[in-house]
């Protein structure tokens, strides 16, 4: 009955496909497997829009949206509705083509992703040996949507919110996959069905999660680092900085088409958030022996769900950074701590079992911590602004 | 050490989070339609036409003196004066407006017809859900809409109503005094001479409150 609840996603697909002729029952599934993706997410996408409005009125004092439906409920259909009938303006000096090519670009691309998240056991779309890789590789094209939208648009704040869209993305991208290098050197598997596989073990009714490691932890904060940045997310939102850019890339865009870049964007949070979950949270593993009756697609979609609750906490949280304090983080204290984190996570994989490791481990990481932040993040080499004005 | 302001700050978002959930009075939202919070006694938007007793049409104190119309900075107001006299709430024959129009679209909300009227006729009102699917006719109020009794201005602004009052009052007496005085002293004066001059004695009771109709030539 269990693995009945467990599978039961994959039982019905096969069902369904066995009314079919054989040559056509694996491209089917997979065909089956995309559209339960192409619903799922963007069915949690606008859950988390409504979770973003309420819980970012909560923090400010406020009610957020109260009025569609129920305690509001049902404002996301409202404003699906809404940009659905808003006018689609392309500006007249656009690049019409690469306008409207560059929103579609993105959500494919953002989909692309999931084909390798392991979202439960036996519920991966496609086992690739290199899905971590095929996962980068993807989500670094999204840059590249990123600056069709910018540079079509023809407007300078596109421009500019293209350009700092890119830059940024390029900085933390390295992070992104140094911190995850440990992961991999780790399990000695570029294959996410692997890393899952790794850590879904317990002792004490405890899991075997990278993250209950001093590295693991390191490298997860410096993942969810590396992720907000690399998804634009607040505060790292300069690309779209609206005191300053309007909307940064997407000025240009209304209707629909601004809709699939919302999508697009939260979309791919939440792929970054299933990537993390893979790599430092187990993936589809219940957090506790005793919880594994639940099935697993329900623990990887919590995990991804309480990932992006904290991106909202953080967003209701911290203000805009500038771009140079962008710069400085991403070079100066985030990357040396990821490669040291590799080094780290080498030193616990031979030091053997034993206290003494996460002694050494930790200490390492501590002092590097503190170090970094005094040398590279001290503010007195910003000082006071001076302003020098027009004679 | 860095860090600390962060963690420092998602408490306080967090507490923000949890506490608005537990003590009403962090949310400061009044949610309008359902919830509303008495206007303040300064609150004026738009002016209307106060009348004393119980008819608006006879009981209105405008007299058509126009001024305001010509003070209107945005000119939002349109007055005809009647050709005829009525009775106004006093008894005395007046002129009284045939027509009086303000395009609430056009009025600013100045208040300056408020403070040039000699007559206390136009007070602000605090009525400000004024909406309207017409926005030529709808918006455009004639007498019937502005005429307002005493009563509401009491309501709606109960202080300066109050010293209306008590100003017009004062007014009263002064010229029923007045009027008395002259009275008594043309008896007086029919007492001793043989022949009076009758006619005199009444009319300067009036003169007090009506100065205005010496205006009304149009260039």
């Amino acid at each position: 009955m269990i693995e009945k609840a467990d599978q039961i996603f994959v039982l019905l697909g096969h069902w369904l496909v066995s009314f079919l002729p054989v040559w056509l029952q694996q491209p089917v599934l997979v065909l089956l497997g995309v559209v339960c993706i192409i619903v799922t997410f963007p069915a949690l996408f606008a859950i988390t829009v409504l979770l973003e409005r309420k819980g970012l009125g909560r923090m400010q004092n406020r009610y957020g949206p109260n009025r569609v439906g129920p305690y509001g409920i049902f404002q996301p259909v409202a404003d699906g509705i809404k940009s659905l009938t808003k006018e689609d303006i392309v500006p007249l000096n656009a690049d019409a083509v690469v306008h409207f090519l560059a929103p579609v670009f993105l959500v494919v691309v953002v989909f692309m992703g999931y084909a390798i998240l392991p979202i439960g056991r036996n519920m991966t779309l496609v086992n690739l040996d290199a899905g971590i890789l095929f996962f980068f590789a993807i989500g670094a094209s999204t840059e590249l949507s990123v600056f069709m939208a910018g540079w079509s648009s023809r407007n300078k704040y596109s421009l500019l919110g293209a350009m700092r869209a890119v830059a940024q993305m390029i900085s933390y991208e390295v992070p992104l996959l140094m911190s995850s290098l440990a992961v991999i050197m780790m399990t000695g598997s570029l294959s996410p069905n692997r890393i899952v596989d790794a850590q879904n073990q317990y002792t004490f009714g405890l899991p075997h999660w990278y993250v209950f490691t001093p590295w693991g932890l390191a490298g997860f904060i410096l993942f969810a680092v590396a992720g907000t940045a690399e998804t634009n997310r607040s505060p790292f939102d300069l690309p779209e900085g609206e005191s300053e850019l309007v909307a940064g890339y997407f000025t240009e865009y209304s209707g629909f088409k601004f809709a699939l870049f919302f999508l697009g964007e939260y979309v791919g949070m939440m792929g970054i958030a299933g990537l993390g979950a893979t790599l430092f949270l187990g993936g589809y593993s219940a957090p506790l022996e005793v919880l594994g009756f639940v099935p697993s697609w329900f623990w990887f979609i919590a995990k991804v769900m309480v990932a992006m609750c904290f991106f909202i906490w953080v967003r209701g949280t911290l203000p805009r950074l500038r771009q140079d304090q962008l710069m400085n983080f991403a070079w100066k204290f985030v990357l040396p701590l990821t490669l040291l984190n590799l080094f780290d996570a080498a030193l616990w994989r031979f030091m053997g079992p034993g206290l003494l490791r996460w002694f050494v481990c930790s200490a390492i990481l501590l002092v590097a911590y503190v170090a970094l932040a005094r040398i590279g993040m001290t503010r007195e080499k910003f000082g006071p602004r001076s302003y020098r004005y027009a004679e | 050490m860095l860090g600390e302001g962060i963690l420092k700050g998602l408490g306080e978002t967090a507490r923000n989070f949890a506490g608005s959930f537990v003590s009403a009075d962090r949310l400061t939202t009044v949610q309008y339609p359902e919830e509303r919070i008495a206007p303040i006694e300064a609150t004026r938007d738009f002016p209307f036409l106060v009348y004393d007793g119980a008819d608006w049409e006879a009981g209105l104190r405008c007299v058509a003196c126009q001024i305001c119309e010509k003070e209107c900075p945005p000119k939002c107001i349109y007055i005809v004066k009647s050709t005829d006299k009525k009775p106004d709430a006093l008894g005395k024959p007046q002129i009284y407006p045939a027509r009086f129009d303000i395009d609430i679209s056009v009025c600013m909300s100045c208040q300056i017809c408020v403070e040039v009227c000699p007559f206390e006729a136009i007070k602000m009102d605090t009525e400000f859900e004024l909406s309207t699917t017409d926005r030529f006719g709808g918006l455009l109020y004639d007498k019937k809409e502005l005429a307002k009794s005493n009563e509401h201005f009491h309501k709606v602004h109960p202080t300066e109503a109050a010293e209306v009052d008590a100003r017009l009052a004062e007014e009263k007496s002064k010229a029923e005094a007045k009027a008395k005085a002259a009275a008594a002293a043309a008896a007086a004066k029919a007492a001793v001479p043989a022949t009076p001059p009758k006619p005199a004695a009444p009319t300067p009771a009036a003169t007090p409150i009506a100065p205005a109709p010496a205006e009304e030539k149009k260039p």
